[in-house]
């Protein structure tokens, strides 16, 4: 096990005290980190005492440590999960040899692609979500916000420091290029489209961090049995703290839900937005972007780089040695609803052509079941609705659906017919004025605002009214 | 499908704005816009779809069109913006699928056509006064990228995203084949080992580092992107003059009957007919000069329009090599002969010529499409002969057809006298790609023969043009039918690919251009890479292509 060295100047545990040009690279790196934080990280809380969780380990239950800091000082680290021991290749064409320490030349150029586009997702996520701090319901959800943010600063240095051990030059000037890009930005935006859409209101960072953080914790799973195995260790850890971010998403919405069903249920109309509560409606139209959002990350249905990643052993299934027993994927097809000329014909695809829509199903069980726990607690209410998902075919804009016009079950339809229910479906710009209007900052300790139910319990074992951030 | 079939359903050439699927033509003052944006739902054949900007053949024969269309329908034009319609992607080259479902006979001519295209953009730019930006607005990979370089100027979009690549190598186990990597080292005068990193690297370089190696010119953020290269389009108008006062002519459709006869198959314009027979392996080609007086004056030939002999002819015998090279690739002899009036066709190219250097547009357009018209025939894989009989018109530019043939047979009958005639646009007008003139490559190593040449004036009796090595032959009546009969039944026993080989390698003595270069070392390498099991053998690259598992190389060095 490497040993963790917490005073450094850059906290680590991949002996970056023995490594002069990697500590050089990141020493240099890490001012134009801080300046990019100073910018782009959340808007007005800089010198605030934030209750956060910092890595102090990678395994075990007190891997993390809570304490007040300002959040330029957090500690940002590098951290990777033990070395397996012999470790080998556990899928596709390498399967069984030993797993590389360093990059194989034939890959390296898909492994950077695959690092820098992980890596673009996290600083842009904290640009999305900078002007949050400025509504947030209480002082428990602003610090959720903050933890995710500089956790989201964190994966990016696991990410530059891959692209700095490993990568030289080139991996040098990627490293730059993620402080340079913003997300939403015409000039500069980032890698992808789910990650340059606006999330200033509450509704849409939470359904942020259940659908697109849990995209990350898709691919940083599938990244997690890399044969490359500083990103497989790098990603393993980094799954430890995603997990706490779609707590924040799916624990937010399920809150909102519940409150929306209380308003509902107490207005004499059955309209939450009378008793200034946001409406179950534009809660599922929010659901229905962001989820329909961030399936395109998944990538294209049908896709030669995604076989060439599982063939070559750099990207697998989600959770790839636990679940499957074949790890060469050859031989075997899945089907897809193809669209030809407006209709849908099944077509065979060869599975490692289709590895993007093998990991995009499992993701999309994933949020099934958080969906229909949504909708158990709506009915808890006494209110009768039903959450659901849209298809997966609705409003994409990646793939080989993108472009094209389905409804909500996925059945074809004309441009006209989609346009013309897209107020209901998805949030409309009076949608979101609205959100605006009701999202007013609720800054004192154990106070909430209107709109979304208190959580359950505290952080870390404290309670609700804890003073989370300190004024 | 079996090698020398020919294609399932035939190609067609003949095209129009209003019938495009894939590019639109937008006009406004001296600079008009080619916009791409490929309907995916329509390639030329079934059986892929044509993603990302990708193109196939179908996609080329527009753009061939649009470019022609240009600086005959459009004269007033200075400047053409080469753009995408889609989002991120400029032009992701020609589609792979296509490609790998393709004959190689048919990926042969694709390329080929495709790079004929690519030299008529630099033909414009360079003798239309109608210069080519291509505007890249998204990604320019492999293809799309050398259609970028055919252009004077490169602009690349700065978003963070979109870059300028050739991936074939290290993706696809092919070339670029469309002079992407002559033009790179030749005409963009790209270091050759920085080339060397940009054609290895599959994803390639955004502006910064494509700026800095010379792939592209300049660029511009998202932002300023429409307002900069506006800017830079208007400056080009500018310099060139302004927008013109030219007004164009109508392009209206060539008109071709198609008819069979006994076992022939004969395709019948105006001015050119062909019979296909030998069950589909020879094709006689007969040109019909002009029947009527050239024209005086500028107007004069603006009120023909389209329809005059030297345009017209020379569209249809575009039209005619075309369908002979895709739709009849059986056809190995073509056998080329003219009818008409010898002082007629001396009198066309008098006129055109005199009214070329008096500044007429039209003029020089219609010159400089015979000159191109006559190296799609210098370019054909199939072997030619030229036939000169009593009553042919083999003078000035239709001349030029004896010395792009790879032999040239003239009869010499004591009663009915036969004679070729030679023109000043015989010396230096009509050029092939290798910049020189027919007469420079047949004479390279004959001076005096060339000197000779140029004050042969008037009708040359077959005798003197068999002595100054205008002909190849000029058996009698009584040799003939025997000799020619015999030298074509020779020709169509041989190898036909020891025969095209052959007869490229034969055809361009002299110096080698940018052109000549793409054309005959770039392709001859493509076409070879092509056949080889590294790229289409069953673990081949191109084979594995979108397959799941990676491609297997026999690693020897051939
Ligand atoms: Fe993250
Ligand atoms: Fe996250």
């Amino acid at each position: 096990m490497s040993a963790f060295d917490l005073q450094a100047k850059i906290p680590n545990n991949v002996n970056l005290g023995d490594d002069r040009r990697l500590q050089r690279a990141l020493e240099q790196w890490q001012p134009r980190y801080l300046d990019w934080w100073q910018e782009m990280g959340p808007e007005g809380y800089q010198t605030k005492d934030v209750y956060l969780r910092t890595a102090i380990g990678v395994s075990g239950d007190d891997w993390a440590h809570y304490d007040y800091v300002k959040m330029p000082d957090y500690r940002w680290g590098i951290f990777l999960a033990d070395q397996v021991p012999d470790r080998k290749v556990p899928f596709g064409d390498h399967m069984g040899e030993p797993a590389w320490q360093e990059v194989p030349g034939e890959y390296r150029n898909v492994l950077r692609r695959i690092i820098v586009t992980q890596g673009d997702t996290e600083p842009a996520s904290v640009e999305q979500q900078r002007l949050l701090g400025q509504t947030a319901p209480s002082l428990y959800d602003l610090r959720n916000l903050f933890q995710v943010n500089v956790e989201e600063g964190r994966h990016l240095w696991a990410m530059v420091y891959l692209l700095h051990n490993h990568f030289g030059a080139e991996g040098r000037d990627e490293a730059e290029e993620l402080l340079a890009r913003r997300a939403g930005d015409q000039d500069k935006p980032r890698i992808l489209d789910a990650f340059n859409q606006p999330c200033n209101d509450w509704l849409s960072f939470f359904c942020f961090t259940m659908f697109a953080d849990r995209d990350g914790k898709f691919q940083l799973a599938s990244l997690a049995q890399s044969g490359f195995d500083p990103l497989a260790r790098t990603c393993r850890f980094m799954l430890t703290e995603e997990a706490h971010h779609m707590f924040v998403g799916d624990t937010g919405i399920e809150r909102i839900l519940r409150r929306s069903a209380q308003l509902t249920k107490l207005d004499p109309s059955g309209d939450a937005r009378v008793q200034g509560g946001i409406d179950l409606n534009t809660v599922q139209k929010f659901i229905n972007f962001w989820f329909s959002y961030c399936l395109d990350l998944f990538g294209s249905e049908v896709s030669s780089n995604a076989a060439d990643f599982f063939g070559a052993g750099l990207k697998g299934r989600f959770d790839e040695e636990k679940r499957f027993s074949e790890h060469l994927a050859l031989d075997q097809k899945l089907t897809l609803a193809m669209p030809k000329n407006g209709k849908l014909v099944n077509e065979d695809i060869e599975l490692r052509n289709a590895m993007n829509e093998v990991l995009r199903q499992d993701y999309i069980d994933d949020c099934k079941s958080a969906v229909r726990r949504w909708s158990k607690v709506v009915q808890a209410e006494g209110v009768d609705f039903e959450v659901t998902l849209p298809s997966g075919r609705f409003h994409r804009h990646q793939g080989i659906y993108g472009g094209l016009h389905f409804d909500r079950d996925g059945e074809p339809i004309s441009a006209e017919q989609f346009e013309a229910m897209r107020a209901e479906w998805l949030p409309t710009d009076a949608d979101r004025a609205y959100l605006r209007s009701i999202m007013q900052p609720v800054m004192a300790p154990g106070q909430i605002a209107n709109w979304i139910a208190p959580p359950k319990k505290g952080i870390n074992g404290q309670d609700f009214a804890f003073e989370y951030v300190r004024f | 499908m079996a090698e020398n079939a020919a294609p399932a359903a035939p190609v067609e050439f003949a095209t129009s704005p209003e019938q495009y699927h894939h590019w639109q033509i937008r006009i406004h003052g001296g600079v008009a816009t080619l916009t791409l944006a490929i309907d995916r739902d329509h390639p030329l054949r079934p059986g892929y779809e044509l993603k990302l900007n990708s193109y196939d053949l179908g996609v080329d024969i527009e753009l061939a069109d649009a470019i022609r269309r240009l600086r005959f329908e459009h004269p007033q034009v200075r400047c053409v913006l080469v753009t995408s319609g889609i989002a991120k992607m400029f032009c992701a080259g020609a589609n792979i699928r296509m490609l790998s479902q393709s004959s190689h006979t048919f990926k042969v001519n694709f390329c080929k056509f495709t790079n004929e295209t690519r030299c008529e953009i630099e033909d414009a730019t360079l003798n239309s006064n109608q210069r080519y930006i291509a505007a890249l607005n998204g990604t320019a990979a492999g293809g799309g990228y050398e259609l970028a370089e055919s252009c004077a100027e490169i602009y690349l979009i700065d978003d963070g995203f979109s870059a300028v690549s050739l991936p074939e190598v290290p993706l696809l186990g092919v070339l670029p084949g469309t002079g992407g990597l002559t033009r790179l080292v030749d005409k963009r005068k790209v270091r050759r080992d920085v080339a060397d990193l940009f054609c290895t690297k599959a994803e390639g370089f955004r502006l910064r580092d494509a700026l800095k190696m010379r792939l592209v010119d300049g660029g511009w953020a998202k932002s300023k992107w429409q307002v900069e290269v506006d800017k830079r389009a208007a400056h080009l108008v500018e310099q060139a003059g302004g927008v013109g006062s030219e007004v164009g002519i109508a392009l209206t459709p060539v008109e071709r009957q198609t008819s069979h006869e006994d076992d022939k198959e004969i395709l019948t314009y105006r001015f050119v007919h062909v019979a296909i027979e030998q069950g589909g392996r020879h094709a006689r080609i007969e040109l019909r000069g002009p029947e009527t007086a050239p024209p005086q004056s500028h107007q004069e030939l603006h009120d023909l329009g389209c329809n005059s002999w030297a345009l017209q002819a020379f569209r249809e015998l575009d039209s005619a090599l075309l369908d002979l090279r895709l739709n009849h690739s059986p056809v190995g002899l073509l056998s080329v002969t003219t009818v008409g009036d010898r002082e007629q066709v001396l009198a066309w190219d008098t006129a055109i010529s005199r009214l070329r250097a008096e500044g007429s547009w039209l003029a020089r357009e219609v010159q400089l499409h015979q000159s191109r018209t006559l190296r799609r025939l210098d370019n054909m894989a199939k072997s030619m002969f030229a036939i000169v009989l009593p009553g042919s018109c083999f003078a000035g530019t239709l001349a030029e057809v004896l010395w792009s043939a790879d032999r040239a047979y003239m009869l010499d009958h004591p009663d009915q006298p036969s004679a070729i005639a030679l023109h000043p646009v015989n010396f230096g007008v009509h050029t092939t790609y290798n910049s020189m003139t027919r007469l420079q490559i047949r004479f390279f190593g004959e001076p005096d023969s060339m000197t000779k040449a140029a004050t042969l004036h008037g009708p040359i009796e077959p005798s003197d043009a068999e002595r100054c090595g205008l002909v190849t032959r000029a058996p009698d009546d009584l040799d003939w039918d025997d000799e020619v009969r015999i030298a074509e039944e020779e020709r169509l026993s041989f190898s036909p690919d020891a025969l095209t080989g052959m007869e490229q390698n034969l055809r361009f003595a002299g110096q080698e251009t940018c052109d000549t270069k793409v054309f005959g070392r770039l392709t001859a390498w493509q076409n070879w890479i092509f056949q080889r099991p590294n790229a289409v053998g069953e673990r081949g690259a191109l084979t594995m292509y979108g397959d799941p598992r990676s491609p297997m190389f026999d690693f020897n060095r051939t």
